[in-house]
């Protein structure tokens, strides 16, 4: 064996373990994360029941004794994320459709140059924003006692989540191989048709994958929430009322939390439940993902 | 559990040490806590500094429990809060090896505001009491327009959300059973709660009146019934009859740094004093 050979073999050697190494860090770091989520989180159910901490109605964390419920929490996130689900995926992939279908190429470029940028504003500008118009604007417009409402939050977040579900729709639209298209089109069908009956349907593992990991921008948002949905712990009756968030409470409260209270314990509980809802909801796209493509 | 525990200690232990070498090679004084204190000890600062061109002040805000938090962690020389320290804070810091000091700097006056479309302008503790708690939800029922109340607090790390809720909600008895309403905005700074109340003729909030503006109203407030309406200002809090008045505190650790200490001294001199006064908080005496 040559010294080059051997040179090289050992390259070769390092070189791969690097690079298995890099892949398998961040499954690494993803288990130490919630290892340490676990330990501080489960500390919390020592002296509070998992029952009454998913179902308690009120979040009074540093009053005497302390409430940690966070049912309104989560009903908070839930109605702020449905809200901007309900918005942007409409307006998502019917701009994903124009984009990549409909659009003339050199609109085609300005467009997608746009929603870019729009995914390139930081949340907190965005938050910053809303409260300045949209807030005023929704208290005017709907007659309410205050414009700072789950419905303000769930528009911001949908201007949020466009830019995911805009660009990784329109790729898996693209991906759709262009036979499929002159097929459909030579059959007679038209333009309008071949897009909902054809386009559309074979992207579809695409889209949701799109929508899915847009919902997952929206739960996961905190500074723009924090700003506009007004953080009241109550249990919203419809979309026009304050909530607050898991996200917000957690950003909003961990400045006062002292190490090792039961109030740090709880926030890190609501690290788990929200850790739980993206990990279901990155499973839910999953399996869904997969069943399509058998 | 014991062995995480001293693990803590020692982390922390590292911090303060860590900490201190970094402030002490600087120079430097770190300032921490209260919201309410930030433009005060901001103003204080800039005079401080350029009165002492060695000295650098970094001022931050962040909540009064933030401030002791950090005084704890060792990573701020002054902590400033509008709050006491709880008992719970003064057993942590034991444990972390600190005995805080406190200094009372300035005193505040807490005034309650609403829009300047507001017809009420004259309420009783009592009756902030059941506005805050949720007791009373519709302004006609104090004397207003028929319209829903829009409650706006602070957030809990807030040093003046904690007041409000001992001596307003639950009018001195700190371990007493009230709270703010579910459904209160809770605001994460006070000129959140400025901006709303300015642009919402249905809010109510409450903060240092070192913020009112001349886009919110202040409320008149009275102890009980029998007691006079009394106005939110410098010479009510300094003679006592404004009933929300607190003092605002600096905290340090039991071995402050010289130059931490040469700014407290300046803060309680009469020239520190005058800027407390013209930052719009109350003096500790009377300034001829």
């Amino acid at each position: 064996m040559t010294r080059d050979k051997r040179n090289q073999r050992i390259r070769e050697f390092f070189i791969e373990k690097t690079i298995s190494a890099s892949g398998i860090a961040s499954v690494v770091i993803v288990v130490l994360i919630f290892v340490f989520l676990l330990k501080d989180g489960l500390s919390l159910f020592k002296i509070e029941s998992i029952q009454d901490f998913l179902s308690g109605k009120l979040w009074y964390p540093i009053s005497d004794p302390p409430k940690f419920g966070i049912l309104p929490l989560i009903l908070g996130s839930i109605v702020v994320t449905a809200g901007a689900t309900a918005i942007s995926v409409p307006i998502g992939v019917a701009s994903a459709i124009y984009i990549a279908e409909v659009s003339s190429p050199r609109i085609k470029e300005y467009l997608k140059a746009g929603v870019e940028l729009l995914a390139a504003i930081p949340s907190v500008v965005l938050g910053f924003i809303g409260v300045v118009t949209l807030v005023p604007f929704v208290k005017q417009f709907f007659n309410l006692p205050t414009g700072l409402t789950a419905f303000s939050g769930s528009i911001m977040l949908a201007f949020m989540a466009m830019p995911t579900i805009v660009s990784i729709a329109e790729d898996a639209l693209t991906a759709v191989p262009r036979s499929y298209r002159e097929g459909a089109l030579a059959l007679g069908a038209t333009k309008w048709q071949t897009i909902y009956k054809v386009t559309v349907p074979s992207a579809a593992s695409g889209i949701v994958a799109a929508v899915m990991l847009g919902v997952g921008r929206v739960i996961g948002e905190t500074m723009a929430v924090m700003m506009i949905t007004g953080n009241a712990a109550v249990i919203p009756k419809s979309i026009f009322q304050p909530v607050r968030t898991l996200t917000a409470t957690i950003a909003a409260e961990m400045g006062e939390t002292v190490r090792g209270s039961d109030h740090f314990y709880a926030l890190f509980a609501i690290g788990i439940v929200l850790f739980l809802i993206t990990f279901f909801i990155n499973m839910i796209a999953d399996l869904y993902l997969h069943r399509e493509k058998r | 559990m014991k062995k995480i525990n001293a693990l803590m200690v020692g982390f922390l232990f590292l911090i303060t040490v860590a900490g201190a070498l970094f402030a002490e090679s600087a120079g430097s004084i770190q300032i921490k806590g209260s919201d309410t204190m930030v433009n005060l000890n901001q103003g204080l600062a800039e005079v401080y500094m350029s009165k002492n061109p060695k000295a650098f002040i970094a001022v931050t805000g962040g909540g009064s429990g933030t401030g002791i938090a950090s005084l704890l962690g060792g990573t701020c020389d002054i902590a400033a809060s509008s709050r006491k320290m709880k008992d719970k804070e003064i057993k942590q810091a034991e444990a972390a090896g600190i005995e805080p000091k406190e200094c009372t700097i300035a005193l505040d006056g807490l005034a309650v505001v609403v829009n300047p479309a507001n017809p009420v302008s004259n309420l009783t503790i009592d009756q902030l009491a059941d506005i805050f708690t949720g007791k009373i939800t519709n302004w006609k029922d104090v004397g207003g327009v028929n319209s829903e109340i829009v409650i706006l607090s602070r957030e809990v790390n807030s040093g003046t959300h904690v007041y409000f809720k001992e001596h307003v909600l639950r009018k001195g008895n700190e371990k007493g059973p009230e709270e703010f309403s579910p459904g209160a905005l809770l605001m994460s700074s006070s000129q959140a709660i400025a901006d709303e109340v300015s642009g919402n003729a249905n809010a109510v909030g409450y903060y240092g009146i070192g913020y009112v503006s001349k886009k919110q109203k202040s409320i008149a407030v009275a102890k009980d019934k029998n007691s006079p309406y009394v106005l939110p200002t410098i010479d009510n809090v300094l003679n006592g009859t404004y009933p929300i008045t607190r003092p605002l505190f600096f905290y340090t650790s039991s071995k402050p740094k010289e130059s931490a200490k040469s700014f407290i001294s300046f803060v309680l001199s009469d020239e520190g004093q005058k800027i407390v006064m013209d930052t719009d908080f109350v003096p500790l005496k009377k300034l001829k």
